[in-house]
């Protein structure tokens, strides 16, 4: 082996250093790894991956591989320069579905392992940006042969192309006592609702579900979804005002005054004389920052729920896009509520499949058509939560302002009459 | 293989979490109470129902080979029940229940090479995407400039330095996978496509390349008499968007594709509303194998940063508060005219107030 090993001066300088290196990985593999077939595949990606930082430029390209009865999942990589390095010229990427929060016992990664070293160049990155465990080096043939092993202990492939993709939520109530919300169950109701859109890419586009417990949002969802979940609360947050002393005999009254009450965005708190605090409720935006800051002292409050957000998505093609609010609270608590948050996002599904143009994400399609046009498709009646300010300008047709006034006072008589 | 012996594939889906998380997770789903951050790279999550669980969280190279993948089961064998979860920032992170195993799993952790930290104000994980590894369009590599940050970047990462956390993304193409960031480290074309004209017709679905051009750049053409495309140049904005659908518009230049740096990413709703990066740097070049303007700039940035900033505040709510010209102004960067917007809602971004510090 040794012999034909291809030199990697530039590679090599990445195993300096303190963090993990990544090169030395791959050296394991070239080096150590009893099965030979990984140890070419290494040493032939380390030559590619050399060849790649003394040109700076990159040598995959794609093609069409898929495992029977899905069209995607797989992203194929044929190499450019694969006379040179013949044994990774197929290196595709099997994209496997996590569990919400990527939650993995020992000897399930184990397991995932010896799978994947059977089929595989051995190396498996936890988790790409969308969050699919990628099983990155197989050939055409291994893809298939990977995927019906794992497929046959429970994982399944998740999305490429056009199509539903694969989704993500925070750690959340398993682990998080911000969490107003079973971030596993929503992801697993919505996701799982569309497994066909998943697996046989037919959208317009891709189409993203993020879930976050709380407004923290660790989950990224406002900024990289096209359907955000964000968990929030209706009633007053939970005050602890002892704990709230105990905070200030450690921290001391200024702190609390310029780390928490003068944080605040909509300036609801104040602090007492007696230094309890006060916050008004009716003013909280459910930021989460006072909370972040005492978490012993506050909690969100009981009657939970979640937000929804969507149209988010990154620069292409008009630019980043944050998720707009569709659905400012909704309960989730009995099956029928997730019903409802699934029918939801089946019927923005709909309507950005018939109305996006081709590769329009659901954002852009909202900013060509406007908001008020997808919430009529969806069926969504417009909500002051969904504005930052009312319109600016003059210069629209208002003759139905007549029957849309009735309409909000008509809705409203109905929420009093409950 | 023949069609008849084929497997129809189980379409399962997401998978349920629940079988493999740690049993306090599973009992004190939804119950947790409050936690404590007892020292950097460890929570401590105490539950409404009185239990504790202490978390351990260590950074790894996210490509993991089967090798390190059994030293980190090994490690979870033997300190944390044979339960581990990742985070979405590719940390790995043990669950422990019995206070007296944190030490010893650091230790373990330590020894063989992981990181422990990435907790509460500190430089957190750089989150990456495939690069020149595996990915068909990147203009840089991924997983080589998150290894040389982070080398020096670790103490950060280690400690509780920070005002704040500190989220860094980078991206090797203008897609941007790697997403919003405190700082992000993204490539930026500053050449238009030089277009292999021979191979248009064969490769390209020419309508389909001009639709994704964001800026009307891209024309159907005959070149040497075969069907091709021509692009304004005058008008391409160099974003690249056209190289996917059409490989042989070659957007990557070995010494054009440089890389940007961009600030105040925020995904929170802590304080402020999310918010998107603004540009604060350009023209850094591409220089494996580490990458070291990059890293220079980052770390003067966060120097300022750590300098300046209040406790809690982000890197957007301290430029928020302080204002662009001192940014600039601190951070020794050179304000230009590209750092002002002409992109759609421009307006929004220009100062229509006197509201000036001097
Ligand atoms: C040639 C094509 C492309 C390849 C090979 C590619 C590959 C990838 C991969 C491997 C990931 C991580 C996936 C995972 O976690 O499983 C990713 C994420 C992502 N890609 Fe692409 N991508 C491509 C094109 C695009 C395009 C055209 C866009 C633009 C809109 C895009 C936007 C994104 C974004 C925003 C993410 C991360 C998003 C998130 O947080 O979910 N990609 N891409
Ligand atoms: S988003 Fe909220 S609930 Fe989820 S992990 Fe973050 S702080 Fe916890
Ligand atoms: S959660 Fe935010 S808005 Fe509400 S009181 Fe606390 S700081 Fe103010
Ligand atoms: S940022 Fe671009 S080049 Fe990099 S992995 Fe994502 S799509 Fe590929
Ligand atoms: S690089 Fe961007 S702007 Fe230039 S032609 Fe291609 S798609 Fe259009």
């Amino acid at each position: 082996m040794a012999k034909s090993q291809h030199p990697t001066p530039m590679l090599d300088e990445l195993e300096k250093g303190p963090w993990p290196s990544f090169i030395s990985g791959f050296k394991r593999l070239r080096d150590e790894h009893p099965s030979e077939n990984i140890n070419k595949v290494a040493n032939s990606l380390l030559g590619q991956l050399e060849h790649s930082y003394e040109t700076r430029k990159g040598y995959w390209k794609g093609g069409t591989v898929s495992v029977f009865g899905y069209g995607g999942g797989i992203i194929p990589r044929f190499s450019e320069v694969g006379e040179a390095f013949p044994e990774s010229k197929e290196f595709h990427t099997l994209r496997v579905q996590p569990t919400p929060g990527n939650y993995y016992t020992t000897d399930m990664l184990n397991q995932l392992a010896d799978s994947w070293e059977k089929y595989g160049s051995g190396l498996i990155t936890f988790h790409g940006q969308t969050g699919n465990i990628m099983f990155i080096g197989a050939d055409t043939e291994n893809t298939q042969h990977f995927f019906d092993e794992i497929n046959d202990y429970g994982w399944d492939l998740g999305g490429a192309g056009p199509c539903v993709r694969t989704a993500m939520s925070c750690v959340g109530a398993a682990r998080c006592e911000q969490s107003c919300a079973n971030e596993h169950a929503i992801q697993r109701y919505l996701v799982n609702e569309f497994v066909d859109d998943v697996h046989r890419p037919a959208l317009p586009y891709k189409f993203k579900f993020k879930i976050s417990g709380c407004p923290n949002d660790c989950q990224n969802a406002i900024e990289r979804s096209d359907f955000a979940v964000i968990g929030t609360w209706r009633d007053d947050m939970k005050i602890k005002q002892e704990e709230v002393k105990n905070y200030m005999n450690t921290k001391g009254r200024q702190y609390i005054m310029d780390n928490v009450v003068s944080r605040c965005p909509t300036s609801c708190m104040t602090l007492n004389d007696d230094d309890t605090l006060n916050v008004d409720n009716s003013n909280c935006v459910r930021c989460m920052h006072c909370i972040n800051v005492m978490p012993k002292a506050l909690s969100p409050g009981d009657d939970k729920g979640v937000t929804v957000l969507i149209g988010g998505k990154r620069t292409l093609k008009i630019g980043d896009l944050m998720g707009t609010v569709i659905l400012p609270f909704k309960k989730l608590e009995t099956e029928d509520d997730y019903e409802e948050l699934v029918e939801l996002a089946g019927d923005t599904i709909d309507f950005f499949a018939e109305n996006a143009l081709e590769h329009e994400r659901t954002g852009e399609m909202i900013e060509r058509i406007g908001l008020v046009n997808f919430l009529e498709g969806i069926g969504v009646d417009v909500d002051p939560n969904m504005v930052s300010t009312p319109r600016q300008c003059s210069y629209v047709r208002m003759d139905g302002w007549d029957e849309e006034a009735a309409a909000w006072f008509e809705k409203k008589a109905e929420q009093a009459a409950g | 293989m023949a069609m008849a012996d084929m497997r129809e594939p189980i379409e399962s889906g997401c998978p349920d979490g629940f079988q493999y998380m740690h049993p306090a997770m599973r009992k004190n789903f939804g119950m947790w109470d409050y936690h404590e951050d007892p020292q950097p790279g460890v929570l401590k999550h105490v539950s409404k129902t009185g239990d504790v669980v202490y978390t351990v969280k260590a950074g790894t190279q996210r490509i993991l080979d089967v090798f390190t993948i059994r030293k980190l089961t090994k490690i979870g064998d033997e300190f944390a029940d044979g339960y581990i979860r990742f985070t979405i920032r590719s940390n790995i992170e043990y669950i422990v229940t019995d206070e007296a195993k944190v030490q010893p799993l650091i230790k373990a952790l330590e020894d063989e090479g992981f990181v422990v930290g990435g907790t509460r104000n500190s430089v957190a994980m750089i989150s990456h995407t495939q690069g020149w590894l595996h990915c068909d369009i990147p203009g840089t590599d991924a997983s080589g400039v998150v290894k040389s940050m982070m080398d020096e970047l670790i103490d950060e990462f280690k400690q509780w330095n920070m005002p704040n956390r500190v989220h860094i993304t980078t991206s090797c193409c203008q897609i941007n996978c790697g997403g919003q960031g405190d700082i992000a480290i993204n490539i930026q074309h500053t050449k238009p496509p030089k277009i292999s004209h021979d191979l248009v017709a064969n490769v390209c679905e020419r309508p389909t390349v001009v639709a994704r051009c964001p800026v009307a750049a891209i024309r159907p053409a005959v070149v040497n008499g075969k069907p091709s495309l021509e692009v304004d140049e005058k008008k391409c904005i160099c974003c690249g968007a056209c190289f996917p659908p059409c490989p042989p518009m070659q957007i990557n230049d070995p010494e054009h594709s440089k890389l940007a740096i961009w600030v105040g990413g925020n995904h929170s709703n802590a304080r402020s509303k999310p918010s998107f990066q603004k540009l604060v740097a350009a023209g850094v070049p591409n220089n494996p194998p580490r990458w070291p303007e990059a890293t220079g700039i980052v770390k003067r940035i966060l120097k300022e940063y750590k300098a300046g900033a209040k406790d809690w505040e982000r890197i957007n709510d301290w430029i928020d508060r302080i204002g662009w010209p001192r940014f600039f102004e601190v951070t020794g960067l050179p304000f230009t005219k590209y750092h002002i917007d002409n992109w759609r809602g421009a307006r929004n971004s220009l100062n229509a107030s006197t509201h000036i510090r001097f």
